[in-house]
């Protein structure tokens, strides 16, 4: 065990799956002397070489075709996407080709492309450098979506993802990159799958689902609201596409309520889909509506007010409030459908 | 890799137009190209006109098919035979194409088997082949993004220090794409041996090629650093010169070069399409005049190798594979329906088993219901 920042771990974890097998290949923008702008793939080049770590020139969808074009030659490509707002450029080549290819070819190619993409808010950036799009990849077929919350997971799924023969978006929360951790650097056991959702805390009151960005918040709240007698079960899903419904299904039949939150806007959004496909397996389970705490649908807000737009421990906790009909910020509306 | 550029006209002569036989069939020697084609003696260009014929007759066929209802769409090839065949032949085997959707001529030379052409327009899978199987790409349909595919495979042949090429074709409006231009920075930057073979059919479905480019799109390329060649591309002999140069290039470390041939989309975009509202019957009438096929004839049977026992063979082995094309599309094995959640993942997948379940549940329960109907 060692102790380490959640971004060099994931550097740690490339670093293992490029000595491991000499077809992981690095592309993205800025990724070789300057270790990337959030310096993740710090001082790869150097040890791999520039055939190994490209420096690509600037365009995302180029960046992308190109990759599948190594994939189809038998390279495993890791890109780097620089940040969140940038990966749309590429979306056509996602969508159409990493996507499609394996089904296209009725299993001949494979895509075993891993796309890092730092995501998320809370760093006081310009437009484009805060979203969260991955409920644009979770709603596309052929696609595994992962993200990660810890410098463990960040270690051991960005090897798993590379291993996969399926393409992969690896959505890393950029405003956790410093949080440290202890990290076993020792061989991954069969048992940890990246297709596996996570308990953080157990609880029997509230089911709060969550990822990336947020498990500290939700572990957070759960640790206030124990002050007031609540138990909350943290879920960390890991696996955006697919969910892995059993364990928040086992934890539902138990808790009754769901609480899901993500920094993503909410219609149309992950929590949807959790809401509708929990609410399909453990209806009868029930005790109230699932609730979403989410941030709005508005375009990623400046900096000065991004705070208002994503959730934090106070509205989680209102959220949990609803789901137990405790006083919170709806009350008086029940029945008006605002408050289910 | 290391190697030096060979030395050639490309760079001064975006705008000249290679051609080594004339539309009257007339051979016309080449200073720089003849040196190319030197080992092209009177058999090698009768086999390059039979292929030309067989994939002419192809196209006939499959067009027939789409008509009588056993097709959904067919995309026609008509008018580009020289081009595909020409630039087809000079590949070897392990390089790698990456084409469009209408290059069934370039298939035909990678050795396809007939009606895995068929596979897609008739709707029984959504590619034909398995691409490792004859080194080329099933057909792409999003206009452009081959070409970024074919510049990261020719990356891939850097780093294994092999000596192929990849070679993607497309069209005049794909020029129009972020994709391709996207493709001639890489392509350039990283010196990837890859060639982009631009067919310059004149029409993106309705749109003339004037609404692509302004100036010989052959012009751009230099721009982004890559050597570009205008070819007739209804000369055979003349884009498999060409083409045999480009790879050449690639091999040798060389890098990417980019060839325009010029040629023409003498049917419809596809079968659904109908080039009478946008296109001038006299546009078609002055093409089929510099027809790919009829001037490669003319030369045969000025050289005396057009008798009747080569035509009589030729007809007869065009008559072959068009009647092997229609058997294979006939008698193409329906996909069950449980396939259609075949290969979405090549790792199980939780949403997707569930729904497979589901859906084979459902319709186990007709069966169930007929037989329960029946008793």
């Amino acid at each position: 065990m060692s102790t380490m920042t959640f971004g060099r771990a994931i550097n740690a974890g490339l670093r293992r799956a490029m000595d491991d097998d000499p077809k992981v290949i690095l592309m993205g923008e800025d990724i070789g002397k300057l270790g990337g702008v959030f310096r993740i793939t710090d001082g790869l080049q150097k040890d791999f070489g520039a055939h190994r770590v490209l420096d690509s020139p600037l365009a995302e969808a180029a960046i992308m075709g190109t990759a599948v074009g190594m994939a189809y030659r038998g390279y495993r490509p890791v890109v780097e996407i620089q940040f969140d707002g940038f990966i749309y450029p590429a979306f056509d080549q996602i969508v159409c080709q990493v996507a499609k290819l394996h089904y296209r070819t009725q299993g001949a190619v494979k895509m075993p492309i891993t796309i890092r993409v730092p995501f998320g808010g809370g760093i006081g950036s310009p437009e484009h450098h805060s979203e969260s799009p991955e409920a644009y990849f979770t709603h596309t077929s052929g696609l595994r979506v992962v993200s990660v919350s810890n410098p463990q997971d960040a270690y051991t799924m960005i090897q798993q993802a590379i291993a996969s023969d399926d393409p992969v978006l690896y959505f890393e929360p950029k405003r956790r990159y410093h949080v440290k951790g202890e990290v076993d650097e020792g061989a991954i056991p069969a048992s940890s799958d990246m297709g596996t959702a996570r308990v953080v805390a157990r609880g029997t009151d509230v089911t709060l689902v969550t990822y990336g960005p947020l498990v500290p918040t939700a572990r957070d709240a759960a640790i206030a609201a124990s002050d007031d007698g609540i138990s909350i079960e943290v879920i960390d899903l890991r696996s955006l596409a697919p969910i892995d419904f059993a364990t928040v299904e086992a934890s539902v039949r138990k808790t009754g309520r769901l609480v899901i939150t993500h920094e993503a806007a909410q219609s149309g959004g992950l929590g949807a889909e959790i809401a509708a496909s929990i609410t399909e397996r453990c209806f009868d389970y029930l005790e109230h509506a699932p609730v979403r705490v989410t941030g709005f649908d508005i375009p990623y807000p400046y900096s000065k007010l991004e705070f208002h737009h994503l959730p934090d421990l106070d509205r989680i906790l209102d959220g949990v409030d609803r789901v137990l009909r405790r006083q919170n910020s709806l009350s008086g509306l029940e029945g008006q459908g605002a408050a289910q | 890799m290391s190697g030096t550029v060979l030395p050639g006209p490309l760079h001064e002569a975006a705008d000249e137009l290679v051609q080594l036989v004339d539309h009257h069939g007339v051979r016309h020697p080449h200073d720089h190209y003849d040196d190319l084609v030197a080992d092209v003696d009177g058999a090698a260009l009768q086999k390059l006109y039979e292929d030309m014929v067989v994939v002419r007759r192809i196209d006939a066929e499959a067009t027939a098919l789409q008509r009588q209802g056993e097709l959904a769409l067919w995309p026609p090839l008509l008018g580009q035979e020289a081009a595909q065949i020409g630039s087809g032949r000079a590949l070897r085997s392990d390089d790698f194409v990456f084409s469009s959707y209408r290059e069934n001529a370039v298939a035909y030379c990678r050795g396809v088997d007939l009606a895995d052409i068929l596979r897609v327009w008739r709707g029984n899978a959504s590619s034909g082949w398995d691409p490792y199987s004859i080194n080329m790409a099933t057909p792409q349909v999003i206009i452009g993004a081959q070409t970024l595919h074919a510049t990261g495979y020719a990356m891939g042949i850097i780093n294994d220090g092999a000596d192929s090429a990849a070679v993607t074709y497309f069209g005049d409006g794909a020029t129009s794409q972020g994709d391709v231009n996207e493709a001639m920075v890489f392509a350039a930057s990283y010196q990837a041996p890859v060639i982009f073979f631009c067919q310059n059919n004149h029409w993106a479905i309705s749109e003339p090629v004037g609404v692509q480019a302004h100036v010989p799109i052959a012009r751009r390329a230099p721009g982004f650093g890559i050597p570009s060649v205008r070819v007739d591309g209804n000369d055979v002999l003349a884009c498999l010169a060409v083409t045999r140069e480009a790879l050449a290039r690639a091999r040798s470390g060389g890098g990417p070069t980019f060839i325009e041939a010029v040629t023409y989309r003498m049917g419809p975009h596809t079968t659904a399409d109908d080039p009478t509202r946008y296109r001038d019957a006299n546009e078609l009438e002055d093409w089929s005049a510099r027809d790919p096929l009829a001037r490669l004839a003319t030369l045969l049977d000025s050289l005396g190798l057009l008798d009747a026992t080569y035509s009589d063979a030729v007809r007869a082995k065009a008559d072959a594979v068009a009647a092997e094309l229609r058997e294979g599309c006939l008698s193409m094995p329906e996909p069950a329906p449980s396939d259609v959640f075949r290969h979405v993942y090549s790792e199980p997948n939780s949403w997707l088993d569930r729904q497979q379940d589901h859906y084979e549940r459902y319709l186990a329960s007709f069966a169930q219901t007929s037989q329960e109907g029946s008793r």
